[in-house]
């Protein structure tokens, strides 16, 4: 058994909606298999199946080895689900949500304790723990649940968008985790909307849309497939939006996208010498530049690449210029 | 020239975390702790209850947390039980206390119909609220979120008869027999309360948010609940037909098996009657609240 999760043809329909359209992945044990598309994706779907939540319409999956529509009991021994809604109880305090849980995977009563007192101390709880939850914050709801998927030591974990309306800092509380979690030899399965989540955590993405897997590799392959980082430029003075397209132009040799409303000149499949180039000229020409930086693609930029349309777009259509990736900002 | 070049390798830099190590979160877990033995192919009888046994604490504890959810069931009581004295009182018995005597086990009856309404709104809001995702993504008895959350509700049926009772009381009810009797009479009201429980978890299960909960659970239990011997026991003066639906509908048993009991009176062929009844409401409830179950979630 070398995968710790295996899906094959998975469909599932809803009604007149094909939310998933044969999905075909293999995650292999202790990594962290990121599974990337825009809402709408099925990615929901996909994570609620194999967490026995959900009846696959046609496909099968395996979890842990275990099919998870025959073998859902042995499958819920080895995994935890943390979903987009932190799916903990209100009306209880922190530590009586962990306790619950803890009584739930069947520990006695004073193992379930320390260990809701352990998990909570560990996930910044402590001071909070003995307060109703739903005094808690966004961030503080979503560590709660983090703390009760891995109060047991799950063997896999599912993580559905798990930063998804959560601040920088909680963002990076997650990501900290995950990669804990990863560290001690779990498998971890999460899905986002975001490619610097993916490219940050992950050691393989499987970029879907409509229900179907549409690129699939490492973080480092599939932005060699988008064309690598692009360069974005932006200048003081409006006016001189078009001297600074040209000179981009002139460096990269590729043709860059101007957005006149805002002045900003994109290159996509730009490097750090090209960067480093740029700069240069701009103080050579003494244009002032209020933003010049290196970032990854957006996932609207590898949706575009990889599908050739825009991200949530009906097939065909690449006009829209929508929402990117939360952080923009990375510097080579 | 101004850029923000510095600032981005700012944020790159607080991405990825200073001196992580195994004390980290997640740190110090142990990996596939659960996988001592391979994974049990089946749930036991006795997880299963121990199970169920877990998530009624947790309804218990949410109600301790809570009070004031119990505040429909403790202000219905005692409100029904004043209004109902005094409107019909002097006018069906004669006087409010010979009327006191027929209409507190009746309340009985009609309160342990009425307590079940909050427990399907309840079960809705937390299939609602995804909680009821985690019950499932975890190694815990099918039915165990259900019977939990009935078996937590018994924490309503207290706080019901609790203020109906003491109410009575003090408005000069009596108990005309002893002891054991009383609390065979609160025995069969909770058997058949419990066993109504399975009806509002079906309508929590099937109603489409817990708004609409409460509108359709009036709709079954009104009918049920005045059309009985609730009110008075004889219903001589009603028409045929109402009279031969009081005669099979089981709040009518119930009621007057609870006053052969607290005030005396034939008990044997009313009370055999309800627990029928409610033997088969579970019966057939149970395993559709199960499918039901299944299904939504």
């Amino acid at each position: 058994m070398t995968y710790a999760i295996e899906t094959e043809g998975l469909v599932k329909r809803f009604g007149d909606t094909q939310a998933l359209a044969g999905v075909d992945i293999a995650a292999e044990r202790g990594r962290v298999l990121a599974v990337l598309g825009p809402n709408g994706a099925g990615k929901t779907t996909f994570v609620r199946i194999l967490a026995t939540l959900l009846r696959a319409d046609a496909g099968r999956a395996l979890v842990g080895g275990y099919d998870v529509a025959t073998q859902s009991v042995q499958v819920r021994q080895l995994i935890a689900l943390t979903g987009q809604y932190a799916s903990v109880d209100n009306e209880l305090t922190g530590t009586e949500n962990l306790i619950m849980i803890g009584r739930l995977l069947s520990m006695n009563r004073l193992t379930a304790r320390s260990r809701a007192r352990e998990m909570a101390a560990r996930f910044g709880l402590a001071d909070a723990a003995g307060r109703a939850v739903k005094t808690y914050s966004g961030g503080m709801r979503r560590r709660l649940d983090l703390a009760a998927s891995l109060l047991g030591g799950p063997e896999l974990l599912f993580l559905d968008e798990p930063t998804t309306g959560l601040d920088p800092r909680g963002r990076n509380q997650v990501w900290d985790t995950v990669r804990g979690v990863a560290q001690d030899g779990a498998t971890v399965l999460l899905t986002t909307q975001y490619l610097d989540e993916a490219d940050e955590l992950a050691d393989r993405i499987v970029v879907i849309d409509n229900g179907q897997v549409v690129a699939e590799g490492t973080p480092a392959e599939l932005k060699a497939r988008t064309g690598g980082r692009a360069l974005e430029v932006r200048a003081a003075d409006r006016l001189a939006t078009a001297q600074v397209a040209a000179l981009v132009q002139a460096v990269t040799g590729l043709t860059p996208e101007v957005r006149q409303e805002t002045g900003l000149v994109t290159a996509a499949g730009a490097d750090a010498a090209m960067l480093a180039e740029v700069i240069r000229r701009l103080a050579d020409n003494d244009i002032e530049a209020t933003e010049v930086g290196l970032r990854l693609p957006s996932l609207d930029e590898v949706f575009l690449t990889l599908t050739g349309h825009q991200a949530g777009d009906e097939p065909g259509t690449a006009d829209s210029t929508g929402a990117s990736a939360p952080d923009a900002g990375r510097a080579a | 020239m101004t850029t923000n070049t510095a600032e981005m390798t700012a944020v790159q830099a607080s991405t990825t975390i200073p001196g992580r190590d195994a004390a980290g979160p997640g740190g110090a877990l142990a990996p596939g702790a659960r996988r001592q033995t391979e994974p049990r192919s089946r749930i036991s009888g006795r997880q299963a209850a121990a199970n169920a046994l877990t998530l009624a604490w947790r309804n218990i504890i949410q109600m301790r947390h809570s009070p004031e959810k119990l505040l429909d069931v403790i202000l219905m009581p005692a409100v029904f039980l004043v209004l109902f004295l005094y409107v019909f009182g002097g006018a069906v018995a004669g006087s409010t206390n010979a009327y006191l005597e027929i209409l507190l086990p009746g309340l009985v009856a009609q309160m342990a119909m009425f307590a079940t309404m909050g427990l399907g709104t309840a079960l809705c809001d937390d299939i609602h609220k995804g909680v009821f995702d985690r019950f499932r993504s975890l190694p815990v008895a099918r039915s165990a979120p259900l019977l939990g959350a009935v078996l937590g509700d018994f924490v309503r049926f207290l706080a019901v008869m609790g203020v109906l009772t003491g109410f009575g009381v003090a408005l000069g009810f009596r108990f005309h027999t002893g002891l054991m009797p009383v609390l065979a009479a609160y025995g069969l009201a909770y058997v058949f309360y419990f066993a109504v429980c399975w009806v509002s978890v079906l309508i929590g299960l099937i109603a489409p948010s817990p708004e609409t909960v409460q509108g359709i659970s009036f709709i079954w239990t009104m009918p049920l609940t005045f059309g009985s011997s609730v009110l008075l026991s004889n219903t001589r003066t009603m028409p045929g037909w109402l009279q031969a639906w009081v005669k099979v509908n089981p709040v009518t048993h119930l009621a007057d098996a609870v006053r052969g009991l607290t005030i005396g009176g034939p008990v044997g062929s009313h009370a055999l009657y309800m627990l029928a009844w409610a033997a088969g409401i579970v019966a057939v409830t149970f395993p559709l609240a199960m499918r039901m179950y299944a299904r939504r979630v």
